[in-house]
């Protein structure tokens, strides 16, 4: 009982943090909300791909994007938390460390797919057509890739004492794992040294399976796509409670 | 009914909520706590009194099962800290020197948290705020966010929070460091009424001479890992035998001042003469007339500065110049090749 309504304490804060700090909203939706409009508008102009307009097939990719940043640079959070003594109060609590791995983790995950959502509504500007499944699945996609992704931000915070540090760490992470996720490009045609790491970098699941959901075009079957991504999202949630269980 | 409680509460015999047998940390080859051994009553206000890496904030750290001692253990409300670390969590409050409230959320917020933390039942959980945050006089600013707050109010609100799940004791990490003087005399009046309303047994660590004296029943003097001296207070400055007299005087004649057997301790330092005298008050003129033409005179009661002094050769203030803990831990790296 202590170790749930600790969790729910965990996530409100989390969540409350969130909801005051529009800044963080607008900040988060901005660069996606570029790549989409800017990039996909602009190439998209002179670029179609087997019939589908550049700037809709790129966008499940901004979507993966906006999960993707937002909820790898949520562990930055933590590095914080840890320069006031916010986070050794959360320590000497009597919670047990899943527990407070897995609040910070699901605060991490809400504040992801509330920007995921609000760029999935986005979509309707740029003439995607929805049905309810296909949100519901598009959603459940952003969730289960949020949360591995929250969990590498946590483990990375939880190691790192510097906020410059983290970045510097993250920025290493997260562009490789976008680009080479083909979220800009298909990855049936790639040359074969690209197409191994393309293969190799789960997110391009999270891409791929959403393309399929969205668009009906992927590369691999949406069932393989979220098998692939919930086994990520396994692994990373045991690193996560593994490396905050160790943290002093 | 009060009145009587609080002093069966003090009395000297009751059962010890803390003690430590032999509490030891090493940071390396620095030994930052050693082997200490305490005995804290219920009730009381007991003072960790000492300079910046003295050890204090590690003794805490362990009592509160922040971190492991190298050797020894420690019972804290019964349950020994290396054993039964959930138990002993459960049971503490703890205050640290940085905050620890999140800025961007309210005060009520705040304590709401660390009420679903600490498991405070949901039908005591609002009236249990409320009532902390009357008892730091915070209830007006509750719902304001803890970034309008000013430095007194911030620390006012870590007391309440610290408070909330009715620990039997309050560790309060240096509870008035960096805060103007009237402000740390509000600080100690709320901390007062924390042991008189809630009869919690608190635990401070200051380097402030005038907080341990103030506020502490009992005061242990902690320098270099070890406990040097523990006692009240007024029993401490007992120690010293009498007043101190500090005259400023050129060419002092100090072997007849020697003689005098009212006089416990003769100082010399450059341009000063600093006297122990017992009843100073009574032969002030007498030492006067003996030592020589004297420019000024100042007499006072000895102090927990006095004290310290008299135990480690050092004044607090000497210790902090030459560093802290962390300065103190590259030393011991240094020196170990």
């Amino acid at each position: 009982m202590t170790e749930l309504e600790g969790l729910y304490a965990l996530w409100y804060r989390e969540f409350k943090v969130f909801l005051r700090e529009k800044s963080r909203i607008v900040s988060s939706l901005f660069t996606p909300l570029l790549w989409v409009v800017v990039f996909g508008g602009g190439l998209g102009s002179s670029v179609s791909l087997g019939g589908t307009n550049y700037q809709v097939f790129i966008f499940p990719g901004i979507l993966t994007m906006t999960i993707l940043f937002s909820s790898i640079f949520f562990g930055l959070y933590i590095v914080w938390d840890k320069r006031i003594d916010f986070f050794k109060e959360v320590l000497v609590a009597p919670l047990s460390r899943l527990t407070i791995f897995a609040g910070k983790m699901l605060g991490g995950c809400t504040d992801a797919l509330i920007q995921g959502a609000l760029m999935l509504a986005f979509g309707v500007v740029l003439g995607v057509s929805y049905t309810l499944e296909t949100v519901a699945a598009a959603m459940m996609f952003m969730l289960v890739l949020a949360s591995a992704t929250v969990s590498i931000g946590l483990v990375i915070g939880s190691r790192m004492e510097s906020p410059e540090g983290f970045n510097l760490i993250v920025s290493f992470l997260v562009f490789p794992l976008f680009f080479l996720s083909g979220a800009l490009f298909p990855i049936s045609n790639l040359p074969s040294w690209l197409g191994i790491f393309t293969v190799l970098n789960p997110v391009t699941y999270a891409v791929d399976g959403m393309r399929g959901v969205m668009l009906g075009t992927s590369a691999f079957s949406v069932i393989l796509d979220f098998g692939v991504l919930l086994a990520f999202s396994a692994g990373m949630l045991v690193i996560g409670s593994i490396a905050f269980s160790r943290m002093k | 009914m009060n009145q009587l409680t609080i002093e069966t509460h003090r009395h000297p015999l009751s059962e010890p909520v803390i003690e430590t047998f032999d509490l030891t940390k090493n940071f390396g080859r620095l030994v930052a706590v050693d082997h200490v051994n305490l005995s804290i009553r219920e009730g009381e206000i007991f003072g960790l009194l000492g300079p910046n890496g003295a050890g204090k904030t590690t003794t805490l750290s362990m009592l509160a099962t922040l971190l492991k001692p190298t050797d020894g253990t420690a019972k804290v409300n019964g349950h020994d800290i290396l054993r039964n670390s959930d138990a002993v969590r459960r049971s503490i409050g703890i205050v640290f020197q940085d905050p620890s409230s999140d800025d961007i959320l309210t005060g009520r917020e705040n304590l709401y948290l660390h009420a679903l933390m600490y498991g405070v039942e949901n039908s005591v959980r609002e009236l249990r705020i409320r009532e902390v945050l009357r008892l730091v006089d915070l209830e007006d600013r509750a719902n304001g966010q803890v970034k309008t707050y000013s430095g007194g109010m911030r620390r006012r609100l870590e007391l309440a929070r610290g408070l909330l799940h009715r620990p039997k004791i309050l560790f309060l990490d240096e509870p008035t460091l960096g805060l103007d003087p009237q402000t740390r005399e509000h600080i100690w009046q709320y901390i007062r009424r924390l042991v008189d309303q809630e009869r919690v047994t608190i635990i401070i660590t200051t380097h402030y001479m005038d907080e341990a004296e103030h506020l502490c029943d009992r005061v242990a003097i902690i320098d270099d890992g070890k406990i040097v001296a523990l006692d009240t207070p007024e029993r401490l400055k007992q120690i010293i035998g009498g007043d101190i007299v500090r005259l400023r005087i050129r060419n002092p004649r100090l072997s007849p001042i020697k003689e005098l057997a009212y006089v416990v301790k003769v100082e010399q330092t450059d341009g000063f003469v600093l006297l122990t005298v017992k009843d100073s008050s009574v032969h002030l003129q007498e030492i006067l007339s003996l030592v020589g033409n004297v420019d000024s005179v100042e007499l006072r009661t000895p102090t927990l500065n006095d004290v310290f002094l008299h135990y480690t050769g050092h004044e607090i203030r000497e210790a902090e110049a030459e560093g802290g803990f962390f300065e103190r831990t590259a030393r011991a790296r240094s020196n170990r090749k």
